[in-house]
């Protein structure tokens, strides 16, 4: 590993309830994303994976511990990490080029150069012949192709993802996937991105981080061996499917434990 | 299976039979109307016929009464609700996004919502007298907390992952209500003001009750105490065909300012 671009130093994160003890969302988390790595997290349901990402957007602050990118202590949300998130996030009055070069936008970029940064991101989602339309036009496949170019259009430090393709049928998922793919091993940005896909994970990632019920905690962490440049063909290869054995194994025992700790919680 | 189509719930019908159904209704209206009044079920007094309304009709055209009191009515009902949107809709979208904004305006919306304006009208008098603008005021109070709240339900339901990707695109404060909060909004605060300016016809005749000499409210007010009930009729249709034709207005300018939202 080389530098570390990103570091969660024992990071905990409580949401205050009234009347009742607060929710621990995350118990003391660590963990860091090198530069240009590929960092993906899965986790069980409600085990704070999309809290973590949202501490590191700065969308929300730490109850303790601290977040570092590049050495710096992150202070709210900024353009430096651009986030792609489930729901679909496209602003719906503008067109996919308006959308493309919103962030440029906001910091007074000339609009040659706006066009110029879009053109290319929109051709490299695939999206040629699509600037002009609308978001309610498109598929949710291209809805999330203009929302991948309009975080990469920002040249954000770090991209993070937070179940970017949850909300696609499994067809459209794969090719999307596949795009990351091309995308990532030709631009090399660094990213923290969130599953629930066993395979998504192991396809796309350096890392895999296999994270405890709540409270969240990285339980396991797992580096993933499998050559570049890597295709869908992947998944059907006896190292893949030894990886997905594993985390299917880690992801299970913790699916036990978040139900046993539900049901006490219930009968309490 | 055709008619099973037809009357099976959310099934789109032809065109032309939309338009045909929709004329029915009206010769329906029509017929029933004078079947009572020609049929002499009803005395001329109690409910005058077709006719005498469209005679009443030209009679206003010609004296130029009817005019004056479309258009006295009309910079009433147009002065009062664009009074009343232009302070709501910025003041309703702060209040659905910022509980600080909401937590000072909700105890006065809270009880001005379900207070008819008609109780106020002795206040206004007394405060504002009883020119045009007691008139305005009514129709003012009668939209503009309706308005608030539903503008403030517009901009609460407007998505927080839209909010926090704008910030993780690098706006700030500013840029998030300006360019992202205010846009986000526009279609659901068209189609309000599309409602509320409906209901601010219904408070016209209230609004024209005290001490009015024109408008159409005050037309069917005076023809009331002679029982001309042409008159009145006259008044009624005209009030039905500007809310129509405000509401087409509505649908214009929306279709026109929001081409990417279809309407509902
Ligand atoms: N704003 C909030 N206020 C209170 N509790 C919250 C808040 N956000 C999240 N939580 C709680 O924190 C826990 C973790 O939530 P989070 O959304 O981070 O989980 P997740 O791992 O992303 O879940 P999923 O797999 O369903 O996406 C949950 O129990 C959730 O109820
Ligand atoms: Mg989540």
């Amino acid at each position: 590993m080389t530098t570390a671009k990103l570091v969660v130093d024992r990071v905990r994160m409580a949401f205050p309830r009234r009347g009742k003890e607060p929710v621990v969302a995350l118990e003391e988390i660590s963990l860091t994303v090198a530069e240009e790595e590929f960092v993906v997290i899965v986790g069980p349901s409600g085990c704070g994976k999309s809290t973590l990402l949202r501490l590191v957007a700065g969308l929300v602050e730490p109850s303790a511990g601290r977040i570092l990118l590049d050495g710096r202590e992150i202070d709210g949300p900024s353009a430096d990490r651009g986030m792609v998130f489930q729901s679909y996030t496209l602003f719906p009055w503008l067109t996919v080029r308006r959308n493309v070069e919103f962030g440029l936008s906001l910091r007074g970029v000339a609009a040659a150069e706006r066009q110029r940064v879009a053109r290319r991101f929109i051709t490299e989602v695939g999206l040629e012949g699509f600037e002009d339309a609308y978001p309610e036009q498109l598929s949710g496949g291209m809805r999330q192709r203009t929302a991948l170019a309009r975080a990469l259009a920002n040249d954000p430090e770090i991209l993070l993802m937070d179940e970017p393709f949850g909300a696609l049928d499994s067809q459209t998922r794969q090719l999307m996937q596949e795009l990351l793919l091309r995308i990532w091993e030709h631009a090399h940005k660094t990213v923290l991105f969130i599953t629930h896909d066993i395979d998504e994970a192991i396809l796309l990632a350096d890392r895999v981080l296999v994270m405890t019920a709540r409270p969240g905690r990285i339980k396991k962490e797992l580096a993933i061996g499998l050559p570049r440049p890597r295709d869908i063909s992947l998944l059907t290869v006896p190292a893949f499917m030894a990886y997905k054995r594993e985390v299917l194994g880690l992801l299970h025992e913790e699916a036990v434990r978040a139900e046993r700790s539900r049901n006490e919680v219930g009968g309490a | 299976m055709e008619l099973r189509r037809i009357l099976a719930p959310k099934e789109e019908i032809p065109a032309g039979l939309r338009l045909a159904l929709g004329l029915l209704t009206g010769i329906s209206f029509l017929a029933l109307w004078s079947w009572l009044t020609y049929g002499g079920l009803v005395r001329a007094d109690f409910l005058a016929p077709p006719h005498e309304v469209l005679m009443a009709g030209i009679r206003g055209l010609e004296r130029g009464t009817l005019l004056r009191h479309v258009q006295a009515s009309l910079i009433v009902i147009l002065s009062g609700f664009a009074l009343a949107s232009i302070l709501a809709v910025p003041l309703g979208i702060l209040m659905g996004s910022f509980q600080v904004v909401a937590a000072v305006l909700e105890p006065i919306t809270g009880f001005m919502r379900y207070l008819p304006v008609s109780a106020l009208i002795p206040l206004l008098i007394l405060w504002v007298g009883i020119g045009i603008e007691e008139k305005i005021a009514v129709i003012f109070l009668g939209t503009f907390f309706q308005q608030l709240i539903l503008v403030s339900d517009v901009s609460a339901r407007v998505s927080k992952d839209l909010i926090d990707c704008s910030y993780t695109l690098g706006a700030n404060r500013r840029q998030v209500v300006t360019r992202v909060l205010f846009p986000a909004c526009l279609p659901g605060v068209m189609d309000n003001l599309r409602v509320t300016m409906g209901w601010a016809w219904t408070y016209l005749v209230v609004a024209e009750l005290v001490a009015a000499n024109s408008g159409l409210g005050y037309m069917i007010l005076n023809a009331m105490r002679g029982l001309f009930t042409d008159v009145i009729l006259l008044g009624i249709f005209v009030i039905g065909f500007l809310g129509l034709l405000t509401d087409q207005i509505f649908k214009w300018i929306r279709r026109w300012l929001i081409p990417w939202s279809p309407a509902f």
